[in-house]
């Protein structure tokens, strides 16, 4: 049996030890904004955040997050009321097919909150680890850059203070 | 591909965690960044996995001697981030900036990194370089004796790896670091540390089956009207393996190129 805390909702379920995180999310919880591309650590698409930090949901287990604050793409904001990251890449044209989209949003909202992020050089390396298909990048950078002078950001992105 | 069906235990102190690991086909989870990407490809089938992620003590960053006492679950974040790595060893600060991503580097453990033992990562090179002596549950194993061979350690299946201690390094030490990867925290195709210090020391990474010191170029070395040959030989010295990313010739080219500008470096940076 495992406990976690995910977008500020307690769950308890019993778990195999092999599922992995992003199954955990997907099918036992129903939040499938977790998206899985690679399920080898390489792509990106399954970043959610673990208690405040960012992490691969392919490469870790249910089990492992027993006891763990999770934070996913559900939890940012709804159609209606977007966080303003979220409102960033839309303004920004910041995706299109949208499978990259959450784990490039959950990657953006730990950099944001650990890094200064002066300079676009600091946003793509922090995105290196993202791959996105469609793009060309250009305007994720674009969209983050956006927010990063904003006060609201850094301190409460997800509506989570830390 | 998902990974093949295990136990799972998540013991509390390190001698539970060494009797969970006489079971046949037990093996350790730290950080999961190099295991579980294994584990999904099926290249591995442990019956039990022990996850020593909750003994707690063992996350610390703290002196030594001058130098530093690492715990082997501090995290990957924590090193590129610890001030006191930072100021005593900078070269080791400036290798961190180079592994993986931050998801990954939020998770990936230096026990971890030095027990699974790629021969591209940055801190099985640079536990060579730093001359660091590994501690775990049995012995003290100093970092130049602890791999034999690609991705394979001198570690015993229920040995923990439980320390890395790393020497003060003498004061005005010089030190370089430089790498070469296709994309910012992809794995190295080749890197280079260098210390020069009481002595120089020169450490290749990605360019044999394990880092290793090269000792012939470092003799050739006095001051910096030495550094080309050095570089020279720095490229002779080493025995990479070709493969898709880059031909061994390649990868021998960058060691020296490298190599130069580390030392160039390190050189500048000597006091
Ligand atoms: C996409 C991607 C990119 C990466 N890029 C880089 C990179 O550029 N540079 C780099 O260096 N690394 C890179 N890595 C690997 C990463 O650094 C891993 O974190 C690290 O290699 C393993 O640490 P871990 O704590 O996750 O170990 P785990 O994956 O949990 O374990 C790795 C191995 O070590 C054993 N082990 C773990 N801890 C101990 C211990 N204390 N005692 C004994 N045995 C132990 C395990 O049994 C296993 O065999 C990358 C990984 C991914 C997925
Ligand atoms: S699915 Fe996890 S990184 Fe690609
Ligand atoms: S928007 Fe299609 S992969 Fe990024």
């Amino acid at each position: 049996m495992i406990a976690v805390v995910v977008n500020g909702v307690s769950y308890e379920r019993a778990v195999e030890p092999r599922m992995l995180l992003a199954d955990f999310l997907r099918y036992e919880l129903g939040l499938t904004g977790t998206h899985v591309g690679c399920e080898q650590g390489v792509c990106g698409a399954c970043t959610v955040i673990m208690n405040g930090d960012s992490v691969r949901a392919c490469l870790c287990f249910a089990v492992q997050a027993d006891g763990a604050e999770i934070e996913t793409v559900e939890g940012l904001g709804t159609v209606d009321d977007l966080n303003p990251l979220q409102q960033a890449f839309q303004e920004h044209h910041a995706l299109q097919c949208g499978f990259c989209t959450p784990g490039m949003l959950m990657t953006g909202v730990d950099l944001l909150r650990k890094y200064p992020l002066a300079t676009d050089r600091e946003i793509r390396e922090g995105l290196s680890g993202n791959l996105c298909r469609c793009t060309g990048y250009e305007h994720i950078v674009r969209a983050i850059r956006s927010v990063v002078g904003r006060s609201v950001v850094g301190r409460s992105v997800a509506g989570h203070e830390r | 591909m998902k990974p093949p069906a295990f136990e799972y235990l998540a013991p509390r102190t390190l001698e539970q965690a060494v009797a969970a690991l006489g079971a046949e086909d037990a093996k350790i989870l730290a950080g999961g960044q190099s295991l579980v990407p294994m584990l999904n490809f099926r290249l591995l089938a442990p019956s039990l996995l022990v996850d020593i992620t909750r003994i707690p003590g063992l996350d610390n960053v703290d002196d030594w001697d001058g130098g530093l006492r690492i715990g082997a679950l501090t995290r990957h974040h924590a090193l590129e981030t610890s001030p006191l790595v930072r100021d005593r060893f900078p070269v080791l600060h400036a290798a961190m900036a180079e592994v993986a991503h931050l998801a990954i580097r939020n998770r990936g453990t230096i026990g971890g990194s030095l027990c699974h033992g790629d021969p591209a990562a940055e801190l099985p090179g640079m536990a060579v370089l730093l001359d660091a002596q590994l501690q775990t549950t049995q012995r003290t194993i100093p970092a130049a004796e602890f791999y034999d061979g690609t991705l394979s350690t001198v570690l015993g299946a229920d040995e923990i790896l439980t320390d890395i201690m790393l020497p003060a390094l003498p004061p005005g030490t010089g030190w370089g670091f430089e790498e070469f990867a296709r994309r910012s925290g992809d794995f190295a195709l080749a890197a280079v540390g260098v210390l020069i210090g009481g002595e120089v020391r020169i450490v290749a990474i990605g360019a044999n089956e394990k880092p290793i010191r090269l000792l012939n170029a470092e003799a050739l070395f006095n001051d910096a009207s030495d550094i080309d040959a050095v570089a020279e030989a720095a490229g002779k010295e080493v025995s990479p393996e070709g493969d898709l990313h880059g031909s061994a010739e390649y990868r021998r080219h960058l060691v020296k190129v490298l190599t130069r500008r580390a030392l160039r470096a390190a050189w500048e940076r000597t006091s």
